[in-house]
């Protein structure tokens, strides 16, 4: 079962986006934050998720005044940072699911204080050798993104930026110049959050990010349900499920995973 | 005449990417990207329209009460023996702080831009009230996010909100102060920004605000820089205020920038010390304190090793944050502007003074400036000059004090 890894970073995801298009389905890449509910549990679901087929990994690190984050992730992050989650154990977590075989590519996602704490070009060398692939960075626009840019570049790993329903002409064509991996489309105006539907824009929405760039479009917030994931067919290259799998989890670590297998499961021809 | 009230000057920081020096910025969600240039071209066009200053002059002359006049503290001036002490008296503003001097101008550029809703964040909540007042004034519906801690010790500015018709929404994540308000508030934009006008409080967030909040408080200087020469017929030695984003200091400052002889003093909130790590020193500590990104700026931010940012405390809810305005930070590396700090206790001591020998009650925040004048003026030149910015009055903290003091 276990693969060996070729690839990593920017290569990395794109051999991911090739293999699901070959198969003519979207990504589908999880979120988890590392230190929930416990540091041992969080690495647990990602290789239990993993083993269900998941195209990859959103590895969050937690934040102490996550902005752009709703209640669920808030309240995950908060009891992560309560249980002594330190950006050192989210890089170490991502060697250690490597050394367990996990190949699926990984991207860390945190705010940007923490890293820049850590040391900007010392996180983009360390997530590297973790095994990490790329970075998302909630509230590192482009121009503010210098600073991880250039390490991410020599490392080859991706520096992902995000579009949101509120991205005007100039602002899509900034972001598209500079990401590199994929795009991170928002897909509301708001905070991240289990949502009942998908906006009813979407369709329209993405054909006009999707006339502006031919790099894959991954689709975040509010995407809940195997129903949202089948809606999504033929609309972006994937998509990031959030919250709905910590509110899953609330429940139990099998409700979790049974969430994960039917979202993964609806996207499958 | 039209820069009587917001002075522009061309040398002026920041730079187009919103910089002081190497800090400020705007670090924020690609959501409100959009917004924030947006808001900078409205306030550019605003700026450049003589109708919009005569529109915030007439309001600051016949609502707010400007200007605000300087009082001479000849007892407390007497008592310590030094400098002469004089008060630029923002407590008679209207609602008793220097705040609604900002709540007007980005009100009315609001209305300009036809944003119905406005957000607001609020610690102590003189910024709450401030905004509610001109939303009340202009006719703007208003929201404002408050930190249940603050909530609870600061219950009259509550009451005055919802009493001028804001709705005040009770902040229960975080440490449930100011910086947990912002964060919400920021939410709520990042959500509404479509029809909400995010009317920030302090000189801080992602560029322009604290571009546009020091130009809407530089008023504070401007009128006291001439009034001071009228009284004294010189310019301050010393120029005092308190500092907790740092509004009314940066409206003090900006017009005695280029005074050479003018010492500007930021007073950050000691809290119970340095040594207790209880306090929002963010210039004094710097085990815990350095450069760091929150709420959209690069500046001075209270973090542990691993950036994640600190509780705070300060007896006076309005210094209770652990960032600091990106201009403050420039100023300061510049060695300008020297930042120093007074405790809870000093204060207070400072509170109950000003009370006793001028019959003037400061607003907590103010009594930090209070303590630092105290603690100056005798080593100053009888002849000397010592400005301070008494920012708002303290009957919203006779609850705080109360309870510290006893009756």
């Amino acid at each position: 079962m276990t693969q060996t890894r070729l690839s990593q970073g920017t290569a990395a995801l794109e051999e991911m986006f090739a293999r699901a298009r070959e198969r003519k389905r979207l990504a589908f890449l999880p979120y988890f934050c590392i230190g929930y509910p416990n540091h041992e549990e969080s690495l647990r679901a990602i290789e239990s998720v993993a083993a269900v087929g998941v195209d990859g990994f959103e590895i969050g690190i937690p934040f102490s005044d996550p902005i752009a984050d709703g209640p669920t992730i808030q309240a995950a992050t908060q009891i992560a940072l309560e249980n002594g989650t330190t950006v050192r154990k989210c890089l170490d977590a991502v060697k250690t699911l490597r050394d367990k075989g996990i190949t699926q590519p990984m991207l860390m996602m945190g705010y940007a204080n923490p890293l820049v704490a850590y040391g900007s070009d010392r996180f983009v060398r360390d997530a590297r050798a973790a095994g990490a692939d790329g970075l998302i960075v909630p509230d590192l626009p482009p121009e503010e993104a210098a600073m991880f840019a250039d390490s991410c570049e020599r490392e080859g790993l991706a520096l992902v930026f995000m579009l949101a329903p509120t991205s005007n002409d100039e602002r899509i064509e900034l972001v598209t110049r500079h990401a590199t991996g994929f795009i991170y489309v928002v897909s509301l105006t708001g905070i991240t959050g289990a949502r009942k539907e998908l906006p009813v824009y979407l369709t329209e929405y993405i054909a006009r990010l999707r006339a502006k760039t031919d790099k894959p479009l991954v689709l975040g917030f509010g995407i809940s349900s195997p129903e949202h994931a089948r809606q999504l067919r033929g609309l972006t290259d994937g998509f990031i499920v959030a919250s709905a799998l910590l509110r899953a989890w609330e429940r139990s670590f099998a409700d979790m995973r049974t969430l994960a297998g039917d979202i993964f499961e609806a996207i499958q021809n | 005449m039209t820069d009587l009230y917001i002075r522009k000057d061309i040398s002026d920081l920041p730079d187009a990417r919103g910089y002081f020096g190497e800090f400020g910025g705007r670090f924020v969600p690609e959501t409100i990207m959009p917004a924030l240039d947006e808001l900078e071209n409205a306030y550019a066009e605003a700026i450049a329209d003589p109708q919009f200053h005569a529109d915030l002059s007439h309001l600051q002359r016949t609502y707010t009460g400007r200007p605000t006049p300087i009082t001479y503290a000849r007892r407390l001036s007497e008592a310590l023996g030094g400098a002469q002490i004089y008060l630029k008296r923002e407590d008679l503003a209207h609602t008793g702080a220097h705040k609604i001097n900002n709540a007007l101008g980005q009100g009315l550029l609001a209305k300009r831009m036809g944003k119905r809703r406005i957000i607001a964040e609020t610690g102590a909540g003189q910024h709450g009230v401030g905004t509610a007042t001109a939303m009340a004034l202009l006719g703007l519906e208003c929201c404002v996010y408050m930190g249940s801690v603050d909530i609870r010790r600061q219950q009259p500015n509550v009451f005055r909100m919802k009493l001028l018709g804001a709705e005040v929404i009770p902040v229960e994540s975080g440490s449930r102060t100011l910086k947990d308000a912002i964060n919400e508030a920021m939410r709520d934009w990042v959500t509404n920004v479509e029809t909400t006008f995010y009317l920030l409080g302090s000189a801080l967030g992602p560029h322009p605000y604290p571009m546009m909040v020091r130009d809407f408080q530089s008023v504070i200087g401007l009128e006291a820089r001439q009034q001071i020469q009228d009284m004294t017929g010189q310019l301050p030695d010393v120029c005092v205020a308190c500092v907790g984003g740092g509004s009314n200091a940066i409206g003090l400052f900006h017009a005695f920038r280029d005074d050479a002889g003018a010492e500007l003093i930021g007073v950050e909130a000691g809290g119970r010390g340095i040594a207790s790590k209880e306090h929002a020193a963010r210039f004094a500590d710097l085990d815990i304190s350095r450069p760091g990104i929150l709420h959209g700026t690069r500046s001075f931010v209270m973090q542990d090793e691993d950036g994640q940012i600190m509780e705070t405390h300060s007896v006076s809810a309005g210094l209770d944050y652990p960032s600091v305005g990106p201009e403050h930070a420039h100023l300061r590396q510049l060695e300008r502007a020297y930042y120093t700090l007074a405790t809870d206790d000093e204060a207070l001591e400072a509170f109950q003074t000003l009370s006793k020998l001028e019959g003037i009650i400061p607003a907590l925040e103010s009594a930090h400036a209070v303590a630092e004048a105290i603690k100056r003026a005798p080593t100053m030149p009888r002849d000397s000059v010592l400005l301070v910015n008494l920012s708002g009055r303290g009957d919203k903290d006779l609850d705080t004090v109360i309870g510290i003091l006893g009756e």
